[in-house]
């Protein structure tokens, strides 16, 4: 199990995956929107997406977790 | 005109409330539950929370806004820049009921927010506008025939964008085809729109812009330029006024084709023609903002009038305070320097508590700040901390009381850019004024080269 956590507060922008997809280290899973800006969300190791932690339009905080891959 | 709401924050709504001050207005503020702490709450005669934190739920709720003013039986609203300042609806609804609009008319605002109609309408008055496409392009196979006509790189836009988002540099057709869909949809997301348009992409580009002013009266003016090409995200850090480098002809050629541009739409009010001025001194029109403009401070300082004061006047239905274009002078050298939240080498925003933020008075430099110490800056807003404003006799020398007044200058508690305004003043392409749009960039390579 792997967690991908948010490095910055801000809003849940966009979600790119669904459960049971598989993801390559370094594809993009979400887009945050933090201070105007889109901050993309890369995967830190491959692995099929086991839950999404977070709903498009959450605001999050630095540390939350927003995908679990296994 | 005795009492005015700011339908803003931060840095700016502190800024139009000097000035009201200064002339006896009363002023009313509006505020998020994030920023009831900030300096313009505290600030302002009175001072209203609308909504929770995003922006939304509070800054963008018009109707309540007006709801608010119409109780509070104020005169005119202050829109700032950003937020509800270039949405002509909010202008219409703002004026239905009775309250002066501090801005130009919602039908100008609408023709120039729309960067399509704006390129038309800028070419029928014969305003030189950059390469590109007159209509919308609604299919990727459109857009490819159009670009190779045109020649890569280009520019793809939001036709409803602005501000340095919704834009994307496509160096080839790979790149155009990759990034058409995801263009469209983010201008849809995000305007409302999905009309985008294609743009020659001008290398060696300076983004020089020229402040105007109009009256109902009829009387235009413009009050010099301002050079906007340091910039990171396509959205800019350090200003200057006026531009070095430029030759006289190409200053004449600018205010004339900003002038013309103003009266080709009847404009009232303060606001900027931005221009891209290429290695030949070509000059194209890129857009209009239809609004007080983040860096108008320089201006400022160079002319020595209020633009909020011009603004007030102007909204009263008041002639221009100056309107003969032979008493408006330049005086000195001014520069700005915008303190962000955020990543000095990445550029990745930064939200946190300010423990310490300390500067001192000094005569010719103006801090104009959204936020003092313990203060928070939240991820909900832009990561605008402080402007800082440094004016002088010549270049040389606002230069060098810049490097002197920044290194005194303390903020501590969370990142932000404040060591990037150094590291440009002492970039060679800067000194000698020659700098184009890609400096930050070139000085980022520099420093991946140095490694």
């Amino acid at each position: 199990m792997t967690q991908l956590k948010s490095t910055m507060a801000g809003s849940v922008f966009k979600i790119n995956v669904n459960v049971g997809d598989q993801v390559e280290s370094g594809q993009v899973v979400l887009i945050l929107e933090s201070m105007k800006m889109e901050i993309p969300v890369e995967a830190e190791a491959s692995g099929e997406v086991a839950e999404i932690n977070a709903n498009e339009g959450d605001f999050v905080n630095e540390g939350d977790v927003l995908v679990t891959l296994k | 005109m005795k009492k005015v709401l700011i339908a803003n924050r931060g840095e700016i709504a502190s800024r139009v409330i000097r000035t009201c001050k200064r002339l006896g207005i009363e002023t009313v503020a509006v505020y998020s539950e994030a920023d009831a702490e900030m300096p313009f709450v505290k600030e302002a005669d009175a001072a209203f929370l609308i909504g929770p934190p995003p922006i939304q739920q509070s800054y963008l709720q018009g109707e309540k806004i007006i709801e608010l003013a119409l109780r509070e039986a104020v005169d005119a609203i202050h829109p700032g820049y950003g937020i509800l300042s270039e949405n002509s609806e909010f202008v219409k609804r703002v004026e239905a009921a009775g309250i002066t609009f501090i801005g130009p008319d919602a039908e100008t605002i609408q023709k120039m927010g729309d960067k399509i109609i704006a390129r038309q309408t800028m070419q029928q008055a014969s305003v030189p506008v950059v390469p590109g496409t007159d209509e919308g392009i609604v299919s990727l196979e459109e857009a490819q025939k159009i670009a190779r006509e045109i020649g890569y790189p280009v520019m793809l836009k939001a036709s409803a964008g602005g501000g340095g988002v919704g834009m994307i540099r496509c160096e080839s057709e790979q790149a155009l085809s990759q990034q058409f869909e995801s263009v469209k949809n983010r201008a849809k997301m995000y305007f409302g729109s999905d009309a985008v348009f294609l743009e020659k992409f001008i290398t060696n580009a300076r983004h020089i812009e020229v402040q105007i002013f109009g009256d109902a009266h009829g009387n235009i003016v413009h009050l010099f330029e301002r050079n906007c090409s340091v910039q990171r995200r396509n959205q800019k850090v350090i200003e200057e006024a006026p531009s070095p480098n430029l030759s006289k002809e190409a200053k004449n050629k600018l205010y004339a084709a900003a002038v013309n541009a103003a009266q080709a739409v009847n404009y009232k009010n303060a606001g900027t023609v931005e221009f891209i001025v290429d290695e030949n001194e070509h000059v194209y029109f890129l857009e209009m903002n239809t609004r007080l403009q983040v860096e108008h401070p320089i201006t400022e300082e160079v002319t020595g009038f209020d633009l909020v004061e011009w603004q007030l006047e102007v909204a009263k239905g008041n002639e221009l305070p100056v309107k003969n274009q032979a008493d408006i002078h330049l005086q000195g050298h001014a520069i700005e320097f915008r303190l962000y939240a955020e990543d000095p080498k990445t550029f990745m925003p930064s939200p946190g508590g300010i423990q310490a933020f300390n500067f001192v008075d000094e005569a010719d430099v103006r801090v104009d700040y959204g936020y003092r110490e313990n203060n928070k800056v939240t991820p909900f807003y832009d990561p605008l901390i402080a402007k800082i404003i440094v004016h002088a006799n010549t270049r040389e020398e606002a230069i060098e009381k810049s490097k002197k007044y920044l290194a005194s200058f303390e903020i501590e508690g969370l990142k932000t850019n404040h060591s990037l305004f150094a590291e440009i003043l002492n970039e060679d392409a800067f000194v000698k004024g020659n700098y184009t749009t890609a400096i930050i960039e070139n000085w980022l390579k520099k420093l991946e080269g140095a490694k």
